[in-house]
């Protein structure tokens, strides 16, 4: 039995529909993750999952009871807030006894408890520290440590790296994973940050508009997205717009907006004529030669080093900048050097022109 | 800016609160404490001495007078927080942002008005002639005019809207910091209602309570025009006594060690008070965060 589903979920505030239909299974002690740009209703969903919000339609169900009848204080489902939300007039060891009071728990083992959960997340003995005497990095686990002490079903976390430096963000991400997988609870994570949802989830589910465009592990949703919205939105992508001129095959070829025709696979059921975009990683991309997709020439504008990471930017005849990974700097171009790019068609993708773009 | 020239503005931005404190607080205080010492021995012949007060010690119609001043400016201290509690969390936490510089507004604007009009306000409704016994009369509910002025009930009435405002303001203002995600959190590990706000809401606006109470009690003690006029001779308020012996009576020695007294008195209940509910002054109204 899954410890979170959601089935057709809908939330709508008057007229404006901020979850449109969302359905998701969360199979015990997994790291789930719901990726999608701020406004796109996953802390909407997320708020129903815990209770402050009560769905228009569709059910929640933990552990597979249904919970939408259960008053927020009544659900094992515990949450990590975007701002953490310790209470500041308690110390750490009160903060984290809360919810074993509430639960009635026998005063004499709540010290122990809190004593064990401290020592789980690597901060053993600061049960009297005051709040603000916490680093950012030791208030997240204490957070979390809250949480945990109550044995949750489903530990809900809302952005809690966000309000971190990157360097921070960077360890606590490792951190957080490493957490869950001690703690073997599921956890369902809520981001805008691709690479936070990528590091830590074992399933992850792309939000837009309301409603899921995939849910899939981290590597499917890298290297094969459904959309142009998954496509641009998980890892980096160049993106090319164009028309259709002919398909064969998986293939599509497209006469690009600024002009040159090239090859690249077709990924939905878009057909000749339409207005498309071709999605190309910057790995994908190769200086020089043509393997098989037709080339596209332009200018090295720079070249950005970054150690692993570095990219050269190329400039394309049609004015538009793509960027090339450069991982072992390999390449020997410089600026200004005129070049051409081009990828192996079957490493690039062809979907419907996305609205707006 | 040199070293000099920042001591120099600070003096001069420091200069109004000093004077202020200085001359018309300090300065007056020791000239009461001055006075109650002097005793009258004849005309313009004075001695130092403690005679004044051992004679408000003998004196029980004033001592009652002082107890009962304190005890009844504690009631509507307490009234005036259990009234006050929920309109700030209201105006502060549930009410709109628009909505909530209105309702601010509409507490404020008692203040537009005297405290005399506003006491004459009460009598206007409440004498035997007045809007609420006429009113009561011609619907029949009772027989014939009762006065409800000159009781304790209606001096405290009066006394507790006169200072509810005092109250509201400091809870509102420290409700206003409170994140909403602290009570989502305090429901979210398993806390009631009840609960939350006895172990979130109230700690988190304790600030504001001891602030609030302090100066309720205080306006309370030290309010005059109110309970003069709504609890006429039956008052028996202190600050009345005060009045009588600086006016009536023309006894400045007698006056001034009552005014000792009260300062005194009251202090010594706000100390008291703090210390019963486990507060200091340090952890909550000069609380840094």
């Amino acid at each position: 039995m899954n410890d979170l589903s959601c089935v057709g979920v809908t939330k709508k505030f008057g007229e404006f529909t901020a979850v449109r239909n969302v359905s998701l299974e969360v199979p015990p002690g997994s790291f789930f993750s719901i990726l999608g740009p701020s406004g796109c209703g996953k802390t909407t969903l997320m708020r129903m999952i815990a209770g402050f919000e009560t769905p228009s339609a569709g059910d929640i169900r933990i552990k597979g009871e249904s919970v939408i009848n259960l008053a927020p204080n009544k659900r094992n489902v515990k949450m990590v807030f975007q701002h953490l939300a310790l209470f500041p007039m308690m110390n750490v060891g009160e903060n984290i006894a809360y919810g074993l009071r509430c639960q009635g728990e026998q005063k004499s083992e709540i010290p122990e408890k809190v004593r064990k959960v401290l020592d789980r997340v690597g901060l053993p003995g600061v049960e009297d520290k005051r709040i603000e005497q916490l680093s950012g990095g030791q208030k997240q686990r204490i957070a979390i440590a809250r949480c945990m002490v109550l044995q949750p079903d489903v530990l809900l976390l809302d952005e809690p790296l966000g309000a971190l430096d990157l360097k921070l963000r960077e360890h606590m991400k490792i951190e957080l994973k490493q957490l869950q997988e001690r703690f073997e609870t599921t956890f369902l994570y809520i981001t805008h940050d691709q690479s936070e949802a990528l590091v830590m989830s074992d399933q992850v589910a792309v939000m837009n508009a309301g409603g899921f465009e995939q849910i899939g592990s981290p590597r499917a949703l890298y290297d094969d997205p459904v959309s142009g919205f998954v496509a641009g939105f998980v890892g980096d992508a160049n993106v090319l717009p164009g028309t259709i001129d002919e398909v064969r095959g998986g293939e599509a070829r497209v006469i690009l907006d600024g002009g040159g025709a090239v090859l690249a696979r077709l990924a939905d059921d878009s057909n000749t004529g339409d207005r498309v975009e071709i999605f190309v990683r910057p790995e994908a991309l190769r200086i020089g030669g043509d393997n098989g997709s037709g080339s596209l020439s332009g200018k090295v504008d720079s070249l950005l080093f970054n150690g692993a990471a570095s990219r050269i930017l190329v400039r394309l005849d049609t004015g538009q900048l793509v960027e090339v990974a450069d991982g072992d700097q390999a390449s020997e171009v410089s600026a200004h050097d005129a070049v051409t790019v081009s990828w192996q068609p079957d490493r690039a993708r062809v979907f419907v022109r996305r609205p707006g773009a | 800016m040199s070293r000099d020239a920042g001591r120099l503005s600070l003096i001069l931005l420091f200069a109004p609160f000093a004077l202020w404190i200085g001359l018309l607080i300090i300065l007056p205080q020791i000239g009461i404490g001055y006075i109650s010492l002097r005793e009258k021995v004849g005309i313009n012949e004075y001695e130092f001495g403690f005679k004044n007060y051992a004679d408000f010690a003998q004196a029980a119609v004033y001592r009652n007078t002082l107890f009962r001043t304190a005890w009844i400016s504690i009631l509507v201290t307490m009234l005036a927080l259990v009234l006050g509690f929920p309109i700030s969390y209201y105006i502060a936490k549930i009410a709109r942002e628009r909505s909530r510089a209105a309702l601010f507004l509409m507490c404020l604007i008692p203040l537009w008005v005297s405290d005399l009009v506003r006491a004459y306000g009460w009598i206007v409704l409440l004498r035997e002639t007045g809007v609420v016994s006429t009113a009561l009369v011609s619907m029949g509910v009772i027989n014939e005019p009762i006065e409800m002025l000159y009781n304790d009930v209606t001096v405290i009435i009066g006394l507790v809207y006169t200072v509810i405002l005092f109250m509201i303001v400091p809870l509102v203002s420290t409700m206003q910091g409170m994140d909403d995600s602290l009570l989502e959190a305090g429901f979210n590990l398993g806390g009631s209602r009840l609960t939350v706000f006895r172990r979130i809401v109230v700690p988190y606006a304790m600030p504001g309570i001891v602030a609030g109470c302090i100066i309720v009690f205080m306006i309370t003690a030290g309010s005059y025009l109110t309970p003069v006029l709504l609890g006429g001779k039956n008052s028996s308020w202190f600050t009345e006594q005060i009045y009588n012996q600086f006016i009536t009576r023309y006894n400045w020695e007698a006056g001034a060690t009552f005014g000792v007294l009260l300062l005194l008195f009251t202090s010594l209940v706000v100390w008291l008070g703090l210390r019963l509910t486990g507060q200091s002054l340090a952890t909550t109204v000069a609380k840094d965060t």
